[in-house]
């Protein structure tokens, strides 16, 4: 008995559609969010992502509406984020039927953000998202959707956020994004095995055995992917009977 | 059936409601004293710091009319924190008294694991379950805390594992609590909400 490795999809949506992008960039539509979260619920996914990527204050409403709507699907965990300033931003998406809130940019610009959502809803609701592109030997904190450099070491910024009440880490390779190439190993395992907390690998996943490195050798405790899902390029229920095949922990759909 | 949620104003209750819905059990949030009395069934859920629980029960003085209700017999189920709150105390809030209805402590996890224990955990019986009745001993539910009942005694029905054994089921009379979440463990968490409303009917 040990706590399984998980699979989670993840929907980018521009108000009230899934997009998806390469690098962070070129959108296109990729569906009906409530329509892919039962499929997800159903297939045996473990939780599900779901990022507004506009952020826009006047779409809000409609952001708020699709966490609704898909939150009645689920009977697993549904994390949400995208846009989240403040304690209110998090309020309103939890109230809306999230259970946890990813925060970015906002927590960079504004650290303190951190500890204020997780002395109000537990570390384990407060899921600190960082966007990583390697630099030399070290990777940096890229913002703003993957577009700025913020100046900051990423492996540090996840230890100091972990200090400040962070109870997860979403970790995307900005490098890796889109790319299908595979899961980024050496900044996965990296932040991985330097933080106290789970860590969910994210951008660059296409083939099982990309699951299966980034769980055994990565050291991930979940991972994160949206197109190959979308697209039926990957069944989460067939890439769960791979890494059970090989010793991987995973929590196999009935 | 009607389930009485306790709502201390933290968390998300909208998942556990939209559960049972899904169960055809009806239930209603309530924070006052008079509801809580007058309750057929209790369920407490709870995410979040110990403190913001135990201190909203006794803020809105809530502590006397469910330990009443406890004690009349009626049927309560606790949901993560809502099973934390029933021992003495917990090493997160160590001024704070739980509702001390099961001897010993909550205490943090081992911190040679990940913390929280977030994600999907199997269950080790100990004796047989009326809750667990009907779900697969392979079974994974999901977990979302980093403290724990590692000091568990005989209401300890199943335990789960994460850097050390805990309570993961208790069972005592009409006292029931999981310290995952039901309400987000797919099929089998229904099936043990479906138990409950069952043994509460």
């Amino acid at each position: 008995m040990s706590l399984a490795h998980r699979i989670i999809p993840c929907l980018d949506t521009d108000g009230a559609r899934v997009v998806k992008g390469v690098n962070f960039v070129g959108l296109r539509d990729a569906g009906d969010p409530v329509a892919l979260a039962a499929r997800y619920n159903t297939e045996g996914a473990d939780e599900l992502v779901v990022l507004d990527i506009a952020a826009s204050r006047d779409r809000r409403p409609t952001f708020l509406e699709t966490i609704r709507r898909v939150a009645a699907e689920l009977a697993i965990p549904l994390t949400a984020g995208g846009g989240i300033r403040t304690l209110d931003d998090a309020r309103s998406v939890i109230r809306a039927g999230a259970d946890k809130v990813t925060v970015n940019t906002a927590a960079v610009a504004r650290p303190a953000l951190i500890s204020e959502l997780s002395r109000e809803f537990g570390a384990q609701a407060v899921v600190l998202a960082i966007d990583a592109k390697r630099v030399d030997d070290h990777w940096d904190v890229m913002v703003r959707g993957g577009r700025d450099s913020a100046n900051r070491d990423a492996l540090v910024w996840g230890l100091q956020g972990v200090e400040l009440g962070a109870g997860e880490i979403l970790l995307t390779s900005v490098d890796r994004d889109g790319t299908q190439l595979g899961f980024d190993m050496p900044l996965t395992s990296a932040v991985s095995r330097a933080v106290s907390v789970p860590v969910i690998a994210s951008g660059g996943a296409k083939l099982p055995e990309h699951f299966a490195q980034i769980f055994s050798e990565g050291a991930a405790d979940a991972a994160l992917a949206a197109s190959i899902f979308h697209d039926h390029v990957q069944s989460i229920r067939k890439l769960k009977q791979y890494l059970s095949a090989r010793n991987i922990e995973v929590r196999l759909p009935c | 059936m009607n389930v009485m949620l306790i709502d201390y104003g933290a968390g998300n209750l909208t998942s556990v409601e939209r559960a049972l819905a899904r169960l055809g059990a009806r239930s209603q949030r309530s924070h006052s004293p008079e509801c809580i009395a007058g309750a057929e069934a209790l369920l407490l859920p709870g995410v979040g710091h110990y403190a913001a629980l135990i201190r909203a029960l006794d803020e809105r003085a809530l502590r006397a009319p469910l330990l009443d209700a406890l004690q009349r017999g009626i049927p309560f189920l606790g949901v993560c924190l809502g099973l934390q709150a029933l021992y003495e105390t917990s090493e997160e809030a160590p001024e704070l008294s739980g509702l001390d209805l099961l001897p010993g402590s909550v205490r943090s996890l081992p911190a040679t694991v990940k913390l929280p224990h977030m994600g999907w955990n199997q269950l080790k019986l100990s004796r047989p379950s009326r809750l667990l009745e009907g779900v697969s001993a392979e079974a994974y539910f999901y977990f979302a805390h980093s403290f724990a009942a590692t000091n568990f005694n005989s209401e300890a029905v199943a335990l789960s594992n994460h850097g050390a054994d805990f309570a993961a089921v208790i069972e005592k009379q009409n006292i029931f609590a999981v310290q995952f979440h039901p309400e987000k463990s797919g099929e089998p968490g229904a099936q043990l909400l479906q138990n409950f409303l069952r043994l509460a009917a």
